[in-house]
């Protein structure tokens, strides 16, 4: 069996155990390319008949609008429920703090996930994260259990054997399901030229003013101004991954379509989150710490 | 679509292995100069390991330092847990279970080994034979994996010795056929050094046989779903509403074998007999579908059918039974209690079980049968009874590992507790 055949089986596989065995499931939908691959993977699972579950965003506040328009023409497309919760009513209720207005919100989205969480008492959420990303979440399992206060403990992970998931929850805690975990971000392009996925248009090559700051590139917006004797240009850039805006920089590209973007992957020689992701580069752990806070 | 990148794309295929050993075997190396000569490492990935081997005090840059994950980890020099690993050639995509053997070595090195369809055993040239090599070598056999590569570490270490190699291949062997392993492959190499993990070297002039990787990269995986058809059924979906016929359908992944519309099948553990009417995915109906696709069947005659149950072969049906023997490896800190009951999952089915006899534990290095004092403790191998509420549909593990195996959950923690194969 070719080996995206393979992957797509063993994600169907993994979402109709979910939707067998949990009682409330959810699909965490960002309008990025995983979790574009994650509602395709949930058509092929459930289609002709609903999802099982619905889907849910939650919104830093911090997005390109592309991803914005993207994430509810996919939804209404579909047909399936989308549930919004934002950072910014976090904020507003007094459960979010900011430091500085300005800084990045991807650390405090856990809050208003894990509210989330709470007040639609979901079971089981998927997300569409994998192991190649960094090196914590190599060691996660595809169906990696949170306790009541949503935390991952690396030390105390159930062991995974077989195809044989254990599904099983007390009230309070919830599974983290992750249906893509083996694919890498070869793989995730491949599937995405292969089932022709729509996408927002930022992950194709566009001119953008941009500027550089360290190792890499600064998308010119209101949230991420260029300081004094930063020089902005505008350039051809696409978006490797899609999140805050305050902590996602594109990088240099003329890939216009996914073919483009395999041969661009195939050649590059760094990780997908080591070009783009600046929360990542803080310290060598700074997965680690999120992911035991409740992040996806 | 350029149908040269099609083309490319379907030929490849995947294989998952598993490896074993303490950092002192070198398997962290091992895996890391795996990587690093396939160039799956990229700049950001190697430029933070050259900083954390300087930080350190090391010349070289460690290879080994790629594959620590967590915080403990790196603090300690230690590997916790079971961390899987990506990397691809032009002829197929790798994963790899990388299992550490410090804590919890039988439960770590069981888990990785599930899933595999080859093992990497590592051994120390300089130091023999270990405790943790045999044991390993048991694990693959155990749990059905149907490649044992031996990867003979640190010749450099033994001047590339070809005495050292077949003095270890000899003893190595003999172990192994008392187990009834098969196929065995033994390879003489330096992670450290890169001598045939990925280029041959120009050290070991007197080995004819592949580098690593290319036995990696052409061993066999087909037959290892080969059989009659087993589909456990995961999901049974409502008639849609716009269906004139109003039929229902079965979802599932066909676990070994394949089907065609129209075949006679049974299904268990009820023993009805029908045919398939229809094989659906997402807007199309196929005319056949092979293991492990996921598919959608339609029966030509209106049967009860739950998840749960399996559409099988007529032919050449499972057992259905609610007692079995297996071979349980214990995971939890709770050791088992025969007077309690626990919830066994055997492919889509979950029910209630308790162990009626722990025959005995298996002494890893004699390959002997323990007493088991009526129990089994975390990283235990032994052998038990088990009676079951309901039947299971199952074929014993050595003819199919996707029907033959199940897991064990404590009802109270949620647990999994221990890994089971059927006898």
């Amino acid at each position: 069996m070719a080996h995206l055949d393979w992957l797509e089986s063993e994600a169907i596989h993994i979402m109709r155990e979910v939707a067998a065995e949990c009682s409330n499931p959810v699909l965490f939908f960002s309008g990025g390319k995983d979790s574009a691959v994650l509602l395709r993977l949930a058509e092929k699972a459930f289609r002709p008949g609903r999802f099982p579950f619905p889907l849910m965003h939650i919104d830093t506040g911090h997005n390109f609008p592309e991803v914005i328009e993207f994430r509810d023409a996919r939804a209404a497309e579909l047909g399936e429920k989308l549930i919004v919760r934002s950072l910014e009513d976090s904020i507003k209720q007094g459960r979010v703090r900011l430091r500085r207005p300005d800084e990045s919100r991807n650390v405090y989205q856990s809050i208003t996930l894990l509210d989330a969480i709470s007040e639609f008492g979901f079971d089981a959420c998927f997300g569409g994260a994998r192991r190649d990303e960094e090196k914590a979440r190599a060691k996660e399992r595809v169906f990696s259990f949170r306790d009541e206060f949503g935390q991952w403990d690396p030390k105390n992970q159930r062991p995974e054997l077989w195809d044989l998931y254990n599904t099983r929850v007390h009230k309070g805690e919830h599974m983290r399901v992750f249906p893509i975990s083996n694919w890498t971000e070869m793989d995730v392009w491949e599937y995405i030229a292969r089932e022709e996925i729509a996408l927002p248009s930022i992950y194709f090559a566009h001119r953008r003013p941009v500027f550089r700051r360290g190792s890499a590139l600064v998308a010119v917006t209101d949230l991420t101004p260029p300081r004094a004797g930063e020089a902005v240009e505008e350039i051809s850039v696409r978006f490797r991954t899609v999140g805050d805006i305050t902590c996602t920089a594109p990088v240099a590209s003329t890939a216009a379509d996914a073919q483009a973007i395999i041969l661009e992957t195939a050649a590059t020689r760094i990780t997908e989150r080591g070009a783009t992701r600046l929360d990542d580069q803080t310290s060598e752990a700074s997965m680690e710490l999120r992911k035991k806070e409740g992040y996806f | 679509m350029d149908p040269a990148f099609t083309r490319t794309v379907d030929q490849v295929d995947l294989l998952r292995f598993s490896t074993a050993g303490s950092v002192d075997d070198g398997k962290s190396t091992l895996i890391g100069r795996l990587l690093y000569d396939t160039k799956s490492i990229f700049e950001d990935q190697l430029s933070a390991v050259e900083s954390s081997s300087r930080k350190r005090g090391a010349d070289d840059v460690d290879l080994s330092l790629l594959t620590d994950g967590l915080i403990a980890e790196r603090e300690q020099g230690i590997t916790i847990d079971v961390a899987y690993r990506y990397f691809a050639t032009p002829k197929r995509k790798f994963i790899i279970a990388d299992t550490p053997g410090h804590e919890q070595y039988t439960r770590n090195m069981v888990t990785g080994a599930s899933t595999a369809d080859l093992a990497i055993v590592l051994i120390d040239a300089a130091k023999g034979l270990s405790l943790q090599s045999r044991r390993h070598a048991l694990i693959a056999h155990l749990l059905g994996i149907p490649h044992v590569v031996v990867a003979i570490n640190k010749m450099d270490l033994v001047g590339y010795a070809q005495s050292a190699f077949d003095a270890i291949r000899t003893e190595f062997t003999e172990f192994c056929t008392r187990l009834g392993i098969s196929d065995l492959t033994f390879i003489p190499l330096s992670a450290l050094r890169g001598d045939m993990v990925v280029a041959r070297g120009e050290n070991l002039a007197w080995y004819p046989g592949p580098t690593l990787l290319e036995m990696l990269e052409s061993v066999s995986v087909v037959g290892t779903r080969s059989g009659a058809l087993r589909f456990p059924v995961q999901l049974v979906t409502r008639p849609i509403a716009t269906d004139p016929e109003q039929i229902r359908s079965y979802m599932g992944r066909i676990e070994s074998g394949g089907v065609a519309r129209g075949d006679a099948v049974t299904v268990l553990p009820s023993g009805h007999r029908t045919s398939v009417r229809a094989i659906m995915t997402l807007g199309a109906e196929l005319p056949s579908a092979y293991a492990p696709q996921c598919v959608t069947l339609l029966l030509a005659d209106e049967i009860d059918i739950s998840r749960g149950d399996m559409i099988v072969a007529a032919q050449q049906a499972p057992r259905a039974d609610k007692n079995v023997s297996a071979h349980l490896c214990w995971m939890d800190n709770e050791p088992l209690a025969p007077s309690r009951r626990y919830l066994v999952k055997h492919t889509t089915r979950t029910v209630k079980a308790m162990f009626t006899e722990v025959t005995h534990r298996i002494d890893v290095a004699s390959l002997g049968q323990l007493p088991a004092d009526g129990t089994l403790r975390m990283n235990d191998i032994g052998s038990v009874n088990i009676k079951l509420q309901q039947p299971l549909v199952f074929d014993s593990y050595r003819d199919n590992r996707a029907t033959g195996c199940f897991i064990v959950i404590d009802e109270t923690t949620n647990h999994t507790v221990a890994a089971g194969m059927i006898q």
